[in-house]
């Protein structure tokens, strides 16, 4: 009986970082959108970096960095009684970092494909930068919102270097899809490596397909005005 | 009524220049500020509106001041009781036309207001649309209508009707002095367009090279160019 748990597990990790990620993505993408400071390309560049980072670098420095070894994870053990190495918290985290541009950048270019006029319309309408981002500018960008959500979730789905080395192999806390196949591999038993690599090739497909297509509508839609 | 005394350096085609102005406006005037593309007339309104912040000097509205750089103060657009009309389109798309006007209303604002604006500008047949839906002159009565719900002291209409084809063009005019009138505003116009200064404004503010050129009616500017110098566009 093929053990259904790590796409359980999957999903959970997905929806929750997804979540989470629109919470803080969203923030993160009206700044760089319409700050002109200049040190806001170096933040750019870090939102950016899990993109071209190899997923082991990353992990790496968070398997570092929630160590209880070192300063930080230390302080979260004995201060907060939280413990990231090979727990599902620490594998949120994780994924939070390593999907961030996938939720930031499409939200961001979203924002600056808008009029600057509609913002400052609001604002001569009385409307300070809250109403105006929940009002105007979030509404007028929900395609890109969409986008961003969709990516992010695929984006954590399909992760792998990061969980293993963040997270291991822990059935029921660790253990998502990616991991399980590359087990199932390691011990010889391909016919379940096979199915769930199938699960996974389908959804990715599904997801992309999607998103593709919400995009193909939106702009046949902005072509007949 | 306006008090502006501004310098700021531009950015413009042919370079970097600074905008020098100085200018009294009476209450009630309907004023157009005239000059080529790139002399800055947008960017007066833009200090005016509180959304382009001003090198140097001060700008106060009825004794209010708004701006003042030595005092380090200035007032934020929400609070500058202006309306203003863009050149582009700023319709909210994701709003009908009657939700861009309620948009516009402050908590316990006067709802009547949407309703005489929605039949001053003759909106009532469109108010369900989406902006999506709106011909471009219909767009910019909509515009026109959200900037006056909140019942400004101070209109301003920065090249409103430069995207319009004749016709649309001469019939908003009319809502303009309709608006302009009934609601005793005082209004300030952006425009390359000198037929549309003669037919709306009893005072014209030519800017050239960052600074006022002329300031008084326009049919002496006319005169006074006379054959000598082409219309400025």
């Amino acid at each position: 009986m093929l053990d259904f748990e790590p796409f359980v597990l999957t999903l959970k990790l997905s929806l929750i970082t997804t979540v989470l990620l629109f919470i803080i993505g969203v923030p993160i993408a009206y700044w760089l959108a319409y700050s002109s400071r200049r040190v806001k390309v170096l933040v750019e560049a870090l939102v950016a970096l899990p993109i071209v980072l190899p997923p082991s670098v990353l992990g790496f420095y968070l398997l570092l960095a929630f160590s209880p070894q070192n300063a930080f994870g230390e302080w979260l053990d004995r201060h907060m009684d939280i413990q990231l190495v090979f727990t599902f918290p620490g594998l949120v985290v994780a994924s939070l970092l390593y999907s961030l541009p996938f939720m930031v950048q499409p939200i961001q270019s979203g924002f600056q494909q808008l009029p600057r006029a509609l913002m400052e319309a609001s604002y001569t309408l009385g409307k300070g930068r809250m109403a105006t981002l929940l009002r105007v500018l979030l509404p007028n960008v929900r395609m890109s919102i969409v986008t961003g959500c969709i990516l992010a979730f695929a984006h954590t789905i399909g992760e792998f270097g990061v969980v293993l080395m963040v997270g291991g192999n822990i059935p029921g806390e660790t253990r998502v899809a990616s991991i399980a196949i590359y087990d199932e591999v390691e011990a010889m038993n391909y016919e379940a490596a096979g199915i769930y690599s199938a699960i996974l090739l389908i959804f990715s497909f599904v997801v992309l397909a999607t998103v593709y297509l919400i995009n193909f509508n939106q702009r046949t839609k902005v072509e007949l005005r | 009524m306006i008090e502006m005394q501004v310098r700021r350096k531009l950015h413009g085609a042919d370079g970097d220049f600074q905008l020098n102005v100085n200018v009294n406006i009476a209450a009630g005037e309907l004023v157009a500020l005239y000059g080529p593309t790139g002399s800055g007339k947008s960017s007066i309104l833009r200090m005016l509106a509180g959304l382009m912040r001003p090198d140097e000097g001060v700008i106060s509205v009825g004794g209010e001041p708004w701006f003042d750089h030595k005092k380090n103060l200035d007032i934020p657009p929400q609070r500058r009781d202006v309306g203003m009309v863009f050149q582009e389109y700023s319709l909210f798309p994701n709003m009908t036309v009657r939700g861009n006007l309620e948009f516009a209303l402050n908590k316990g604002g006067d709802r009547d207001m949407v309703e005489e604006l929605l039949d001053v500008i003759e909106l009532r047949g469109l108010q369900d649309r989406r902006p999506v839906l709106l011909s471009g002159g219909q767009k910019q009565r909509v515009a026109l209508a959200r900037a006056l719900v909140r019942k400004p002291r101070l209109l301003l209409l920065d090249e409103p009707l430069s995207a319009l084809d004749f016709q649309m063009r001469a019939r908003l005019q009319e809502y303009i002095i309709a608006c302009h009138q009934r609601m005793n505003l005082t209004t300030i116009l952006v425009t390359h367009d000198y037929p549309e200064v003669m037919k709306l404004a009893k005072r014209i503010l030519v800017l050239s090279g960052g600074s006022v050129e002329y300031d008084g009616p326009p049919e002496t500017f006319l005169s006074r160019m006379g054959r000598n110098r082409p219309l400025l566009r």
